[in-house]
């Protein structure tokens, strides 16, 4: 078990900067999108993307665990 | 048979039921303390997935988030940026503190500061405030049962006998059926807060204006600025959006009960698989907002924010689907209520009472207290819901200040060997004092920042500059035991 790695933690950040530090720019009511105010739009964006981002960090850090052993 | 009748009738059958689910997962499994408590580390990730969500989505998600979806507007879209960066959070910590778990038998969040730092003392001082912080959470689901009873009887049945029901339910459920129990549950809770969740937020909005489309359009004409941060209130814009985001997602796992619910994966493999499915769970709190946001046009001038999803649907639906409805609301209060009183319990028990004043009590016995605890506790919070006025929101908010002030902690307990006892001590003293300061005399959000976030950060700096000032201990839990050997053989 060793810590994470920095690529894997560099891909947990973008989350952040996705839903939580950009919020200046995103929390608009217009464009509407689906019929949804832009900051509902884009949070709901982010939570899909959110996942996909833990996805890909799991498998970079399922490949350095499997190199390691090897 | 009135309406009332009907939907209460509903609302107690769908308790029941789940009760007597938890009541015969429970029945058949020899009951030690590590049964009890943690299921035995026996979870996997449909399991783990079901409880996580279990403790995650509480009465608080339900009714707290419409409520400030309808009292608050723009404000309200932080819970769904929270809860998502939780579980990114949850990804880097909860596998190594599994697997610490796991080869140094860890049961609690105390148990992992008392072996971390060998400090009995911060042990001490972790389980107590860890037990003083969870009390607002279990206030916020007591709170909401009253609320559900309330509003489904036609306010016939009065909140305070209807949570005086509720508290003797959930502590007889625990005491009797453990944590598996509860993470049964969960299954009929999550599926019956869906389908509430969908039905709600699907058809509201299609039965009074046509669509989603058309709600949002409306509101942005009538209520142009309450959609938008600050919304309705003057002190919630983006630096209160970002503090809050950050502290409480860095708060997420550091509740005695969440932190705990790592302990009962099968691997650290499947908490990492658990936080890519997690967040999507999230999407289930757009459809609760939207009804939040509706219930603003279609149910106006509430003076309790936190009843307006319930409104909504006692105006909108017949009386047997609010019966539905509040039957889900009052599982997803009693799940993560006695999800947190076992937790307490255990926490009381086997760190706070035992080391102070028993020492030589066994593990049957601690398990034994921990049960006479559970029905203390229970009756503790339910005397505290009685005289409370604050909203859902804002006790979960004092509670979330209160328990992050672990993180630094657990965090650099983690991943910084140079850490010790001394810093955590000193970082945690001050964080907790700032949050003292700053939300008993109202001045939180302060300048415009979450109190909690300023005494986290405060926090952070005292922990790592006390702990370079003073003399160094080892680290009794490293990660890699096996790369430590290695590299001094290399």
């Amino acid at each position: 078990m060793r810590r994470p790695s920095a690529l894997a933690v560099a891909i947990g950040l973008i989350p952040f900067v996705g839903m939580c530090l950009s919020v200046p720019w995103w929390d608009r009511i217009t464009p509407m999108v689906f019929g949804l105010p832009f900051n509902l739009f884009w949070l709901i964006l982010w939570i899909v993307l959110s996942s996909g981002c833990m996805a890909l960090a799991n498998r970079v850090e399922e490949r350095r665990k499997r190199g390691s052993a090897l | 048979m009135t309406p009332s009748v009907v939907a209460m009738s509903v609302i107690f059958f769908i308790v029941l039921v789940g009760s007597v689910v938890g009541f015969c997962a429970g029945a058949g499994r020899k009951m030690d303390l590590e049964e009890w408590s943690i299921a035995g580390r026996s979870f996997g990730l449909l399991f783990m997935w079901l409880l996580m969500a279990g403790e995650i989505y509480t009465t608080f998600a339900f009714l707290g988030a419409s409520g400030w979806a309808y009292s608050r507007g723009g404000p309200a879209l932080y819970i769904m940026a929270y809860i998502t960066l939780g579980y990114v959070i949850s990804f880097y910590i909860l596998p190594y503190i599994w697997e610490l778990g796991r080869r140094h038998g860890l049961q609690t969040q105390s148990d992992f500061f008392e072996k971390r730092y060998r400090s009995k003392g911060l042990a001490l001082l972790v389980s107590f405030f860890g037990v003083i912080f969870v009390i607002p959470y279990l206030q916020i689901q007591l709170t909401g049962l009253g609320i559900i009873v309330q509003v489904a009887s036609f306010d016939q049945i009065p909140r305070n006998a209807s949570m005086l029901i509720a508290v003797s339910l959930v502590a007889l459920f625990v005491f009797f059926g453990g944590m598996r129990a509860v993470a049964w549950v969960s299954v009929i809770k999550d599926f019956l807060m869906i389908l509430a969740a969908l039905s709600i937020g699907i058809y509201v909005p299609l039965h009074y204006f046509g669509g989603v489309s058309p709600l949002f359009h409306t509101l942005a004409a009538t209520h142009p600025t309450h959609l938008v941060m600050p919304g309705a209130t003057k002190t919630m814009g983006h630096a209160w959006f970002i503090s809050t985001v950050i502290l409480s997602a860095c708060g997420f796992y550091m509740w005695p009960h969440t932190f705990g619910a790592a302990f009962t994966a099968k691997s650290g493999e499947t908490l990492r698989r658990n936080a890519i499915v997690t967040p999507l769970y999230t999407l289930s709190l757009v459809f609760i907002l939207i009804a939040g946001f509706a219930a603003l046009l279609i149910v106006p001038g509430l003076t309790n924010g936190d009843m307006s999803l319930l409104m909504l649907a006692r105006k909108t639906f017949p009386a047997w689907f609010l019966g539905v409805i509040g039957g889900a609301g009052a599982l997803t209060a009693m799940v993560p209520a006695a999800i947190i009183l076992l937790t307490a319990s255990t926490l009381f028990a086997k760190n706070v009472f035992r080391p102070l004043f028993a020492p030589q009590l066994t593990e049957d016995s601690v398990a034994r207290l921990a049960k006479a605890t559970v029905l203390v506790l229970a009756m503790a919070s339910f005397g505290l819901a009685l005289h409370s006025s604050s909203t859902l929101v804002a006790l979960l908010l004092l509670g979330y200040a209160g328990v992050t002030q672990f993180f630094p902690g657990v965090v650099l307990g983690l991943f910084w060997p140079r850490v010790n006892a001394f810093g955590v001590a000193a970082g945690l003293v001050s964080g907790l004092l700032v949050v003292a300061m700053l939300m008993l005399s109202h001045r939180d959000p302060f300048h415009g920042l979450n109190a909690g976030f300023l005494a986290l950060v405060l926090n952070f700096v005292v922990t790592v500059l006390t702990s370079l000032v003073t003399p160094a201990q080892s680290n009794p839990l490293p990660l890699n035991e096996e790369a430590e050997l290695g590299a001094s053989v290399r």
